[in-house]
């Protein structure tokens, strides 16, 4: 089922905190570059990376595991190789999370249809702060096209 | 409220412009500035590592402008659009950012005189090396690919050459080697033809033309149709960080739209072939007519084209639209339908009986149509591209990129089809003197 603008809109406007699984501390890795920017539009950034567990990237405390995590969470995004997101994806419906989101290049069709079957919504092949960007119109500034037609102003 | 697909008379007036978020303005305003403010030193940082999106200097992006890329981009269905100062800049901008010394690129020999001397000459200064083949045979494509081979390069519709490129075969010999097929889609414009949805995979155009279409104003832009696999070991500036801009990785950081990215970071901003805002505004006032404005220069083009053919004057004339043009069927297949039949642009080529001096004879007679090189204007324009645009070249050259030495061009305009029947037929009869 492919996620159209209406569902990512729906999605990106109820998630408000975010695990981001695989959160480097490097400022140029795609993974820091997501994070950040959804963090200054108003997103929880909670990190999860063994690497930098104990440790804090983005000025938030970091924990190895989504299971250390000692907060509900809405979105599960995923920065990690396809193969190790079966796990992600059950620990994400454990925890109650709405959506599982895997990043480009991260497709994982079995954990997707895991999260499907149970109630979450489900985003693949996509990049969490490209798609905020896009259906707010944000994306508009780099040529992008947003497919955004309206009489209204941007709020 | 659902997603809907807006038809090209409504993309080209609303895409890529919502009202005003500061001051509610409906129309366009012009941000005629150098710089934008940072909030911060931190955000400052951010924009620069491109965290924050937003503007910074108007070299590398601008809000008036952006209107012009995210409506282009829409328009020809593609991901992204980076504009540029001209046509041949926007070329230059895809071909620079795609190649590096070393490499090859196999193009169509019916092309844009102005763009066989940069491929032939300017790139050829930095190592890089060109094989013309003929546009109408996807097979020659095939035949000159090498291993180094990194884009090919044709127009949909050859200027002055009309050539008509079989864009979805062409495009399976370059995707079959790896690379990107770039497409001019100048003669066409996003209306008539959307090279994108056929398999090419960057669009150019020489905004100047049709976009505009009032010839007051140089523009170019370039569109990405973000399907590319770029992944594909071929292109490590798009994979790996980035000599030129902090070590980004273009694709891994903005995926579909990464080339748009690293075209308008690396070769944009460092070239520095940006464009105005007024510039911008001006063209966008041209787009907003673009389906309305076509529909006529098609419907006009025919029926010079329908004239010129059954005038004693005449020796042959070219124009794609006609149902007996050796490539009709290709243009049926490509091109939309006007007024039931496929429009073919504005642009068509005929000879003058006599030859040469008689088709200097034509051009000089003219009342009201203008002796100029520009196409895709509200005015008829009249040429003579051996003597003129393509004059650079020899006549191997010329006869490679469609140009015969009797041959007169017209960019048949919106005047009243009566009057430009009219000037053509008194110019005609003027060769006979």
């Amino acid at each position: 089922m492919p996620v159209d603008t209406i569902a990512l809109r729906r999605i990106l406007q109820s998630c408000r905190t975010i695990a981001v699984v695989g959160l480097s501390a490097e400022w140029h890795r795609p993974s820091y570059f997501a994070a950040k920017y959804m963090q200054s539009h108003g997103y929880r950034i909670l990190p999860v990376n063994p690497r930098y567990a104990g440790s804090s990237v983005l000025g938030m405390a970091c924990v190895a595991r989504l299971e250390d995590l000692d907060e509900p969470v809405d979105m599960v995004d995923v920065f990690r190789r396809s193969e190790d997101v079966g796990a992600i994806a059950d620990s994400a419906i454990a925890l109650g999370a709405k959506c599982l989101w895997q990043q480009i290049g991260v497709v994982n069709r079995e954990a997707d249809a895991r999260a499907r079957a149970a109630g979450l919504d489900s985003v693949m092949d996509r990049c969490v702060k490209i798609e905020h960007a896009r259906v707010f119109g944000g994306l508009h500034w780099a040529g992008v096209n947003t497919g955004v037609i309206s009489a209204r102003r941007m709020g | 409220m659902s997603d809907r697909k807006f038809q090209p008379e409504t993309l080209a007036i609303h895409a890529g412009q919502i009202p005003d978020a500061a001051t509610g303005a409906r129309a366009l305003p012009i941000y005629q500035t150098t710089s934008f403010v940072f909030d911060s030193a931190e955000h400052a940082a951010s924009l620069f590592n491109l965290q924050t999106f937003g503007n910074i200097y108007s070299r590398l992006s601008n809000p008036t402008v952006a209107a012009l890329e995210e409506r282009v981009a829409a328009l020809e269905a593609g991901r992204a659009a980076v504009a540029s100062a001209s046509g041949m800049a926007a070329e230059a901008m895809a071909l620079m950012t795609l190649l590096q010394s070393g490499d090859h690129v196999v193009a169509a020999g019916a092309l844009y005189g102005g763009t066989v001397t940069m491929l032939a000459v300017s790139l050829a200064k930095f190592g890089i090396e060109v094989t013309f083949v003929d546009a109408q045979r996807p097979e020659a494509f095939a035949a000159a690919m090498r291993p180094n081979t990194r884009a090919v390069y044709a127009e949909t519709l050859g200027n002055p050459s009309l050539v008509v490129l079989d864009i979805a075969a062409v495009a399976e010999v370059a995707h079959a080697h790896g690379v990107p097929l770039v497409v001019d889609n100048t003669v066409p414009s996003p209306y008539l033809c959307n090279p994108l949805a056929l398999g090419a995979d960057i669009v150019v155009h020489s905004a100047t033309k049709y976009l505009a279409g009032h010839g007051t104003t140089l523009g170019g832009v370039m569109v990405e149709g973000g399907k590319f696999p770029w992944d594909n070991g071929k292109f490590p500036g798009m994979t790996e960080p980035s000599a030129g801009y902090h070590g980004v990785k273009f694709y891994e950081t903005f995926g579909d739209f990464g080339f748009s990215m690293r075209a308008r970071m690396e070769t944009l901003r460092v070239y520095g072939a940006s464009l105005s805002p007024m510039s911008a505004w001006q063209i966008l006032q041209g787009v907003e007519t673009l389906p309305l404005r076509m529909e006529r220069h098609c419907r006009n083009a025919l029926a010079v084209a329908v004239f010129l053919r059954s005038h004693p004057r005449v020796a042959w004339v070219n124009y794609p639209g006609l149902a007996d043009h050796a490539q009709h069927a290709l243009v049926l297949r490509q091109m939309r339908q006007v007024d039931g039949v496929p429009g073919a642009s504005g642009l068509l080529a005929f000879g003058v009986k006599g030859g040469v001096a008689q088709g200097v004879k034509f051009i000089e007679s003219a009342r009201f149509m203008s002796h100029l090189v520009n196409i895709g204007d509200t005015r008829t324009l009249i040429s003579h591209p051996a003597s003129t645009t393509h004059r650079q070249l020899d006549e191997a050259q010329q006869l490679a990129a469609g140009v015969l030495p009797d041959m007169v061009r017209i960019s048949v305009g919106l005047e009243h089809i009566d009057d430009i029947l009219w000037d053509i037929d008194q110019a005609l009869s003027a060769t006979l003197d």
